[in-house]
């Protein structure tokens, strides 16, 4: 490769030719916004008139605030549901439908599991809200009336509105929502996989689980990675789903860092407040995203080609 | 993973339903079967009981609760629905939105992936980050400059800030998951399409976009469907009726607190049908796509 130094350089700048676009685009969506975003985060600012400069002062009120840190705390466990379960179900989900259900009783059976399962990933977050705020109310929702049935009564439960409760509740309902979303990733990666591989090992005597290890998980790493990435990410970001099913509540017990800088920015009218709030979010996310990538990189470059 | 590639590129069509493929169906594939198709049915019984209530009557509903079957086929709170919302318009406006940006998104996806993963260009990972940050940055943290840059270019309150908008937060996805794809892209392919004497965009529209087609067509229902239900910022740009989303406009009514249990079941009825209605229609696009876009 070092040989070709000039050529490469050459070759470089081509490319760089495709990348021009995104980057223009880029700037003026997401770069000059995020920009001003932090300006603000320097400021007091009620969203009109002019933001006065008080310098580093939001920053010294967020490391003294408790609710902040209670926030991010909430935010690891909304990671277990949004990233680590799903990510885990799906990916058992997407083997045994290809390897199993995709070879035995035909491709078609296994697209349509595929599909229902993958169905509450197309639901509106408002929607999905609303129907799970009435599946889980405490009068005549149908999750204790389900629990009553089956003579559980005594578990019946005002299930959001219990701070004990509550955030493992949202919890369960985003395994719900997110659980397609790896599972589709998966699966359309699985389809690069030869199926021979699968039928080779089959006949060599290996078991369900040791296919699983030995084929389908490496084979779909880069997919693997991509997914827990994103889904941890998505989860950080976790807004529409608090706003629907909880609005932070009961007394804080499901708040979140980004619906605690949304109150900020329209409820509270304390934008720069609310901006610093977002600045130290990204700043998480995209530390995290910088250790992830390096991550994968050191292992896709790792994995034999 | 060369190996298996130019393996692959001589195994049969997948999709071929041959005898060969569908053997020894043991007790335990069968349990397997049932417990996985167990599971989708638990996971569809929220869309059952909104369909339920959303062709009930609000006495039907009172008297009898959420759980039990409708008693007919009454569309009345369907009709109130669409004609409070002006439901045609409103679905128009988020076919244009989510469609134009699926299109746009996985088109810039593609010539940001081809740079990074095919192109390998110096510090990739560093402007992999950077592109990301589309996605990654809170849009609560973006709504409020996004809302004032509109105002000053004349584009507030239009659908094309937002499918501008979106159209770069999507290909954020697209992006990392196509680059990831492509870095592991077979380079003998490359190098053959290379001696054959293929340029440079040759190369990315004959060779590479063929063989990446499945997750291009994953990508462009992700993007619909994410599109589709974003919340936030087609709330804050879209403020005129004749503008509104699917979303937006549920989401509103929502808040207005001016809808009974049936009338929120078929609100929700309306806003859940169009997207899985697309995603039926994919299901089977992505099946055709799959045997005619098999490597040759």
């Amino acid at each position: 490769m070092t040989a070709q130094g000039r050529g490469r350089s050459r070759e470089q700048w081509g490319y760089l030719l495709y990348l021009l676009p995104g980057l223009l685009l880029f700037t003026a969506v997401i770069g000059v916004p995020f920009l001003m975003n932090i300006g603000t985060s320097f400021t007091e600012w009620t969203g009109v008139g002019t933001p006065s400069w008080i310098g580093l002062g939001n920053y010294r009120e967020l490391v003294k605030d408790e609710q902040f840190w209670a926030s991010f705390g909430h935010n690891a466990l909304i990671i277990l549901g949004m990233a680590v379960i799903p990510t885990m179900i799906g990916l058992v989900l997407a083997a045994a439908l290809t390897d199993l259900i995709g070879r035995h009783f035909g491709p078609r059976t296994a697209s349509v599991l595929r599909a229902c399962v993958y169905l509450p990933q197309v639901l509106p977050i408002v929607i999905a809200g609303v129907v799970w705020s009435w599946l889980l109310a405490p009068e005549d929702g149908a999750v204790n009336a389900l629990l009553g049935k089956l003579g559980l009564g005594s578990l019946a439960h005002d299930w959001l509105g219990d701070p004990a409760t509550a955030l493992w509740s949202v919890i369960g309902v985003m395994v719900w929502i997110q659980i397609g979303f790896p599972l589709v990733i998966f699966m359309s990666g699985l389809q690069r996989v030869d199926p021979s591989l699968y039928e080779a090992a089959e006949i060599d005597g290996a078991t369900w689980g040791r296919r699983f290890w030995h084929i389908t998980v490496p084979q779909i790493r880069p997919e693997i990675f991509v997914v827990l990435l994103w889904t941890t990410i998505a989860a950080l970001k976790a807004f529409a789903q608090i706003f629907v099913l909880t609005k932070g509540g009961p007394g804080g017990a499901t708040n979140v860092p980004s619906y605690y800088s949304w109150v900020n920015f329209f409820e509270k009218s304390d934008v720069g407040y609310g901006s610093a709030i977002a600045t130290v979010l990204t700043l998480v996310i995209i530390a995290l995203t910088v250790v992830f990538l390096r991550m994968q990189g050191r292992d896709l470059e790792e994995a034999p080609r | 993973m060369t190996a298996t590639l130019t393996e692959k590129a001589g195994a049969p069509p997948r999709t071929g339903r041959g005898k060969a493929r569908r053997r020894r169906r043991g007790p335990s594939a069968y349990a397997v079967l049932v417990a996985l198709t167990a599971f989708a049915g638990v996971m569809l019984i929220p869309f059952v009981v909104v369909l339920f209530n959303a062709l009930k009557t609000p006495q039907e509903y009172s008297t009898e609760g959420p759980l039990s079957p409708p008693d007919g086929f009454n569309l009345d709170a369907v009709r109130a629905f669409w004609e409070r919302t002006d439901f045609g318009n409103v679905l128009l406006n988020s076919v244009l939105i989510s469609g134009s940006v699926a299109v746009l998104a996985v088109l810039l996806s593609v010539l940001n992936a081809y740079a990074l993963g095919i192109g390998r260009i110096k510090g990739r990972m560093w402007v992999l980050v950077l592109l990301l940050m589309a996605n990654t940055v809170p849009q609560e943290a973006l709504v409020y400059p996004l809302y004032y840059l509109s105002k000053q270019v004349g584009l507030y309150d239009t659908k094309l800030s937002v499918i501008i908008v979106f159209t770069v937060i999507q290909s954020a996805f697209g992006t990392y998951l196509l680059s990831s794809v492509l870095s592991a892209f077979p380079r003998p392919l490359l190098e053959a399409a290379r001696i054959d004497g293929a340029g440079r965009r040759q190369i990315l529209w004959r060779v590479v976009v063929p063989v990446v087609r499945p997750t291009l067509s994953v990508l462009l229902v992700f993007f619909f469907v994410w599109t589709w239900n974003e919340f936030l910022i087609p709330m804050t740009f879209l403020i005129s009726n004749e503008n509104q989303t699917v979303s937006v406009a549920l989401g509103v009514l929502q808040g207005q607190r001016l809808m009974d249990a049936t009338m929120s079941s078929a609100a929700s009825l309306l806003g859940l049908l169009p997207t899985v209605v697309f995603f039926l229609i994919f299901q089977r696009t992505l099946a055709r796509g799959l045997t005619a876009g098999a490597i040759k």
